[in-house]
Formats: C-alpha cells, structure tokens, sequence
C-alpha cells in the first residue's frame, strides 16, 4: 500500500514571493502502475506551474496574480491572489522521468508512474 | 485598614467549578485546533465580489467544472452560481488513497444592494474561475446632484 504523507505547511521555509501560501486540496488514487493525483488550483498561471520530484517527494508550485477589475472596489474577497505549493512524500520508488501534468480547468492532474526497475535487490533470509 | 486588606472571597462553589473549568479548556482546544484545521472552505465555490457605481463584479472559483455544466442565474438583485462536480471515475483496483476535493452538485446565492440590468449581464470562465459582470440598469445608476446655492 503506497502511503503518502504531506506537509500541510512549510512553516520552516519562508516563500520569497508576497502574498499567502494555499495548501490545494487534493484527491489521490492509487492505480496499479501509476498514481494519479488531482490538485484544485484554479487561477493559477500555467506557466508558473513547477512540479517536481526529488528522490521520493514531490512538490507542487503555482502562482495566482489575477487582478481585480478595473474601477471597482472589494465588496467581500473569500480568495486572493498567492502561491499553491504542497508537498507528498512517496513510500515507494517512483519513475519521474515519465510524470504526467496537465493543468485543465484549474486542475492539475498528475499522473506518476511506479518505478519499475528500481535496482533494489530482495535478500532471502535463512533460518537455522 | 484591616477592612481594606481583607479581600472579598467569592463563594467556593464559584472558584473552582471543575465543569466550568472543562468547558473552558475544550472552548480553548476548539480555537486552537479550528485554526490549524487544513480545509479552509466549507463553502462551494469560494466567491469575491467587487462593486462600483456602475455594477457588480463576481469571481467564482470552479475548478474542474467545464464552463457548459455551471448553471448561472441571474433576477432583479440575485445571483445563484449552481452546477455539479462529478468525482473521478474509478474502476476496479483503484485504491482512493485521499479525497479532498469536493464532489457532488453545488450552490451558491449572493444578493446585491442593487438591481442588476439581467439583459446587459456576462459571464467569462478561465483558468477554473467563473467571471461574472453583472451592471446595473442605467436609470438605477447612482446620480450626483449638485448643491446650488441660492
């Protein structure tokens, strides 16, 4: 069973960007080869998207600078402009070479294949 | 001054009532713990809303809704966003490891303090936010009067 843990906040690194950090919410699914995860970033700038994976962890980054229309004045503001980053942690290898990202929506949908060939070697144990 | 330095105890059962000591840590625990709490929104979906002397502007934010499945309605001084978020289809030996987002139909209403001319009112939708621009009518339109003096 893959189990992926996540760093709700990056409270020990501080953005150089101004403006708030978002934590996207997420959907994970685990296939047989693959894991296919959805993250909610709707207004992010396609190009601003980052995604990476470093060893075993993955991190997401998008900003969102849309501005406000023009002549108007904030009434009532629920979201603001700022920067999507989350991180997960794989507990298994995985092939990043081959990761899938398409931003569609204001989703992005990652698809990040299993490692297949991971060099580990399985040492049988005997017991005397 | 012996008078001032006795203090007024207040009765015992009011110091040291255990239930009410209780209720005011779990209060405390509620407000620690709600503010660490991950998803911020309850509601679907989260809007803004800017005003100006000439209408009203609304931002919707609608990720993975496709512009053709939001239903926008538009009378007098309301606005009502409705639509449906399906869930990700799953077929068997796909283990759902995480769900966040949420799914199912959504609603959401806002009422102006002013009406809206429903004819002149649009709608674009980019990057997953839904752009509404909502005017007013233009004899609703505030007016300045000019003060004369006599």
């Amino acid at each position: 069973m893959n189990q992926l843990q996540s760093n709700a906040s990056s409270a020990s690194a501080e953005s150089t960007n101004a403006g708030p950090i978002f934590t996207p919410p997420a959907d994970i699914l685990e296939k047989s080869d693959a894991v296919v995860m959805l993250l909610d970033v709707p207004g992010a700038d396609p190009a601003s998207l980052d995604v990476t994976l470093d060893k075993r962890v993955l991190t997401v980054t998008a900003r969102v600078t849309s501005t406000a229309p023009e002549g108007s004045a904030p009434a009532y503001i629920e979201f603001r402009n700022g920067t999507y980053e989350r991180r997960f942690a794989f507990s298994e290898p995985m092939d990043g070479e081959s990761i899938d990202a398409t931003l569609k929506d204001g989703v992005l949908r990652l698809t990040v294949p299993k490692a297949t060939d991971t060099g580990a070697k399985k040492i049988s144990v005997k017991a005397e | 001054m012996l008078g001032e330095m006795i203090r007024e105890m207040p009765p015992a059962r009011q110091r040291l009532d255990p239930v009410r000591q209780m209720q005011r840590a779990q209060a405390d625990l509620n407000r620690l713990f709600g503010g660490l709490r991950f998803d911020t929104e309850t509601e679907f979906p989260s809007l803004n809303l800017w005003t100006s002397p000439n209408g009203a502007v609304v931002a919707a934010e609608v990720p993975g809704v496709p512009p053709e499945d939001i239903d926008i309605t538009v009378r007098r001084d309301t606005v009502t966003i409705r639509g449906t978020r399906p869930p990700e289809p799953t077929e068997g030996g796909t283990v759902v490891l995480r769900q966040e987002r949420m799914h199912g139909p959504f609603a959401r209403t806002i009422v102006l303090p002013f009406r809206i001319d429903t004819d002149k009112a649009s709608a674009k939708f980019e990057r997953g936010v839904v752009i509404l621009t909502l005017p007013r009518p233009e004899d609703d339109k505030p007016r300045q009067i000019k003060v004369a003096r006599s």
